[in-house]
């Protein structure tokens, strides 16, 4: 079988890595890398639970090639904090207690940081159709919702 | 149960019961670190991958697997040959590999253990199995029609004197209540009786089942799985497999939802009889198509509801006829909905039934609240409407019939203290009640009841060199228990709440526990944790005494100090819970406090939910436009995560009412296997789910705490119901209310509306 040489960044750190032509890169991320806080939930990308940001954009990973990370910029929720210190979104999501079993965690946080990133003030309405790719059984996402908007809050005072 | 100290719950100011710290598991959740089911990784492992029946009902003729066995990679299969020795539970058995048929679509009937996921799914096309296509059945009422194909050809109707001759689909009948409601319906001003029916809806839990198993050559066996019962789990595989229950250790993964559908086996028997064969570890993760074709749904219901009330707002009788399709296999929970029909009423005469169906369906699964749902969206949709025939006020006529401490419940025992009462008032109380409704919107509120449970518990409290505690229990946490632990044994010991840790431990660390199901963890597992927090402090105490040279009796354990008892005692100085710890190795060494117990004395807990929905009548497209969850949590131990309950139960019912539902063909196959076409809400679909926690203490447990998981699904897909109907000025009679069925109500109406101008 011949793999396929990709060069990317992953959480700023370049990366090489050999992958067959059928793996996703959520594969790749999990299954090579040991990156396993993307999940897959569905692998058809309707959960959401699979969220990267490719080149600073929300993508399921599960519909991605994992041949097609080469050259891009790629964030995983491993990639969020920096260092020990946890990004506003992530204070905010235990703070607010916005999370039950924690699944799809991670692909609200880079969904959500994917939206603040564009829209610092987001409405209520905006935060809801923002993450509407993203499903949680656990919360019915009133706690969700409230703790993006304290971390858009937090995040606007700098 | 033996208590040493009571007290009393209403009146004691708890230090950190109550309050809202973080949660100790949370940093690994926000940071991608925590290790779920299909996280785990071992050596040399393999890959699992099951062959489903593409039938909804078939005799599997035989099944050849010679070519797939030549493939290089493949490792291992397995079939029904390597599962007919085994013992248990025969269901359990024939769902998790097929017998002589497969007996729905998605039914498993073989598996491979392969070197990776292409080569494994190329084995899965170079099994054939010869199957013989059966007549299928998917509806309850169908199903229960004589001439019916037939699934079971011995299943004769268990609870029917005298028992049928023939064998049919209805596996049982019974029967819950007292008095007569045909006398009943005589003393009533208005009787209705009208038929509902609801489709199966999944628990739609968002991590699919995983499992990774190993097998030494010496029979020594690992399971790393997500699951809500570890101890279940390992029970159940030890039995199928032939195994010592000691030689499986089951380790509990974080795990990414349940709700109840993660409380039998799928994948674990067959991973293990896999990694036996093989040699190697097998992991095994089922696709989301798999999890909605194979795993457990709910049952899908046809209830008939008749209640009779006067014009004064007494219900006089009430009757329900409640048939319920659990899947393949025996087991749907019509006992559990017949038992909570009228639980919510103080009733004279009061009848349920309950009729057990199979149907070539996935088996059923528990899904929080199991049964109680449906059968209150029939009931509290009657009441919906006969509150408006008698044009009283509906949370008037609950109030009036509500259940209080002493009534005779309609399914046999008498309520202790309960909380339905002060949940009405509270939502007749709430400004929502009174908000002014926009155009197309209704208003719809009502009252659900679930029985909350006990159950096997261990716990062990150790305390390190260093007086920081680790808490070690017996429940996977599915809701952010470890906090509420964390804060019970820190409540009792006297400590801060960040010197405990609780972990879930592995099944060989600690004695049973039964499954995290009905409600029972912050009930049974906090008072398993209170008591072994009691049984260390007796130990510390003790400790302490040694060190002064006095005796046991003549020390006291006050806000994490060991004190001596007064002035005889003797003059010490008080001992932190860290200094005795400190000296352990000198007094006795180690210092751990432990509690085993068969917990009862679980509360029963109620809900009354209020929404408003608003109806396009262009469409029939329902939107919720606002919600409030009223219940009673007897005493919350962490508010935010009692709340974050009651919107997740409120957002699962919403789903219910309006989106979710299993769709069959006409060949009896699932067409909607995907969060595509099976649609759960998003956040775009909702508004903020409004909470109010109403706290009556549960006489059985020493903070009064209640369960709070379940309840919360009960009232929703009637306040659904019930505001939908209002808006669009049609009753509703079946789930869910989508916008072609919608439409259609609206249209007859109309239609009728017509005929009689």
């Amino acid at each position: 079988m011949t793999k396929i040489n990709v060069s990317t960044t992953i959480n700023g750190d370049a990366v090489d890595y050999l992958c067959d032509a059928e793996s996703t890169l959520l594969d790749v991320l999990r299954d090579q890398l040991g990156l396993t806080g993307s999940k897959e939930g569905c692998g058809t990308g309707d959960c959401g639970a699979c969220s990267v940001l490719v080149d600073g954009r929300v993508t399921c990973s599960c519909l991605v090639l994992g041949a097609e990370a080469e050259g891009r910029t790629i964030l995983t929720v491993e990639g969020i904090a920096e260092g020990g210190k946890l990004h506003p979104l992530q204070e905010k999501f235990l703070e607010f207690a916005a999370l039950q079993c924690g699944v799809c965690t991670p692909g609200f946080l880079v969904a959500s940081k994917a939206l603040l990133d564009r829209n610092p003030n987001p409405t209520e309405e905006e935060i809801r159709f923002g993450l509407a790719g993203n499903l949680c059984r656990c919360t019915g996402y009133d706690k969700i919702v409230r703790a993006v908007q304290a971390a858009a809050a937090e995040m606007r005072k700098g | 149960m033996p208590l040493d100290t009571q007290i009393d719950p209403a009146t004691h100011k708890f230090k950190l019961v109550g309050s809202r710290p973080l949660r100790p598991d949370g940093v690994d959740k926000v940071t991608g670190r925590a290790r779920f089911g299909a996280d785990a990784t071992a050596p040399g492992m393999l890959v699992g991958r099951i062959l489903r029946s593409p039938h909804a009902h078939a005799r599997i003729r035989k099944i050849d697997t010679s070519r797939a066995e030549k493939l290089p990679g493949v490792k291992a299969i397995v079939t029904q040959a390597d599962f007919k020795d085994a013992k248990g539970d025969q269901d359990v058995v024939c769902n998790v590999m097929a017998r002589d048929k497969a007996l729905y679509d998605g039914h498993a009937v073989a598996a491979v253990a392969a070197t990776d996921a292409l080569v494994a799914r190329k084995a899965l096309k170079l099994i054939k199995v010869d199957y013989e296509v059966l007549p299928h059945v998917t509806d309850v009422d169908e199903s229960m029609k004589p001439g019916a194909p037939l699934l079971h050809a011995g299943m004769i109707t268990e609870g029917v004197e005298p028992p049928p001759k023939k064998a049919s689909n209805v596996a049982g009948r019974c029967e819950f209540g007292h008095g007569d409601p045909e006398t009943g319906f005589k003393q009533a001003d208005v009787v209705i009786e009208r038929t509902f029916k609801t489709e199966a809806t999944h628990q739609g839990y968002i991590e699919p089942h995983a499992c990774l198993a190993s097998v030494t050559a010496d029979g020594h066996a690992d399971l790393w799985v997500c699951t809500q019962g570890h101890y279940m789990v390992r029970n159940v595989c030890a039995e199928i497999l032939g195994m010592d229950v000691s030689r499986l250790r089951v380790t509990a993964s974080e795990i990414g939802g349940g709700f109840g559908g993660k409380t039998t086996v799928f994948i674990e028997p067959v991973a293990l009889a896999l990694a036996r064969k093989s040699g190697k570890p097998v992991k095994i993760v089922m696709s989301r198509e798999e999890v909605f074709r194979a795993s457990g749904p709910t049952s899908s219901a046809s209830m008939t509801v008749k209640i009779g009330v006067t014009r004064a707002g007494k219900i006089t009788g009430a009757f329900a006829d409640i048939r319920m399709q659990g899947g393949a296999f025996a087991g749907a929970p019509t006992s559990l909905g017949a038992m909570s029909a009228f639980a919510c009423y103080d009733l004279e005469h009061v009848k349920a039934i309950g009729w057990d169906v199979v149907t070539n369906r996935p088996k059923q699964a528990a899904y929080r609240a199991p049964g109680a749902p449906m059968v209150a969206f029939a009931v509290e949709s009657v009441l919906d409407e006969l509150a408006q025939k008698i044009g009283m006020d509906p949370i008037e006529l609950r109030l009036k019939n509500a259940a209080k401490e002493g009534t005779q419940s309609s399914y046999g025992p008498k309520f202790n203290r309960i909380g339905l009462t002060a949940c009405l008032e509270a939502a007749r109380k709430h400004p929502h009640y009174t908000a002014k409704l926009g155009p197309n919107q209704g208003r719809g509120i009502a009252a659900g009841f679930w029985f909350n449970f006990g159950g096997q518990t261990c716990v062990s409290l150790n305390i390190g060199v260093d007086g920081t505690v680790a808490l070690a229990v017996g429940t996977p946490d599915i809701g952010g228990s470890r906090a509420s632990m964390c804060l019970i044994a820190a409540e009792e010991l006297g400590i801060p709440y960040d010197k405990v840790r609780a972990i879930v431990a592995d099944t060989s660390s600690l004695g049973h526990n039964d499954i995290s199901e009905g409600s029972r963890v912050t009930f049974s597992t906090g008072l398993a944790t209170i008591q072994a927090a009691r049984d260390a402090i007796g130990k510390l105490c003790a400790r302490a005494a040694k060190m002064w040279g006095i005796s046991p009796e003549a020390v006291v354990w006050e806000n994490g100090y060991a004190k001596p008892a007064g002035s005889n005692a003797g003059n010490f100085e008080p001992l932190s819970l860290a200094a005795i710890a400190k000296k352990a190795a000198k007094t006795g060494g180690p210092i751990a406090g432990h509690y085993e117990v068969n917990a009862d004395g679980a509360g029963v807990s109620f809900a009354v939910h209020l929404t408003d929905a608003e109806v396009d009548p262009e469409t029939g497209r329902v939107q919720i436009k606002r919600y409030t969850v009223v219940q009673d949590a007897g005493k919350a131990v962490h508010p935010s995560y009692v709340e974050g309950q009651f919107q997740g139960g409120a957002v699962q019912g919403i789903g219910w009412a309006i989106n979710e539902e299993y769709v069959y063909g006409k060949d009896g196959r699932l067409q909607n296997p995907g969060f595509l076409d099976y649609r759960i809400p998003v956040a775009s679909d909702l508004p903020m789910i409004d909470t109010v926690i109403v706290e009556v203490p549960n006489p059985g447990h020493p903070y009064g705490v209640r369960g709070v998981g379940e309840t919360s699904i009960v009232p929703p897909l009637a306040a659904v119901a019930n505001a939908v109907s209002n808006a669009a000025g049609v009753r509703l009679t079946a789930l869910p209310m989508s916008p072609p069925r919608v439409l259609k109500a609206i249209d007859e109406a109309a239609a009728v509306k017509k005929r009689k101008r």
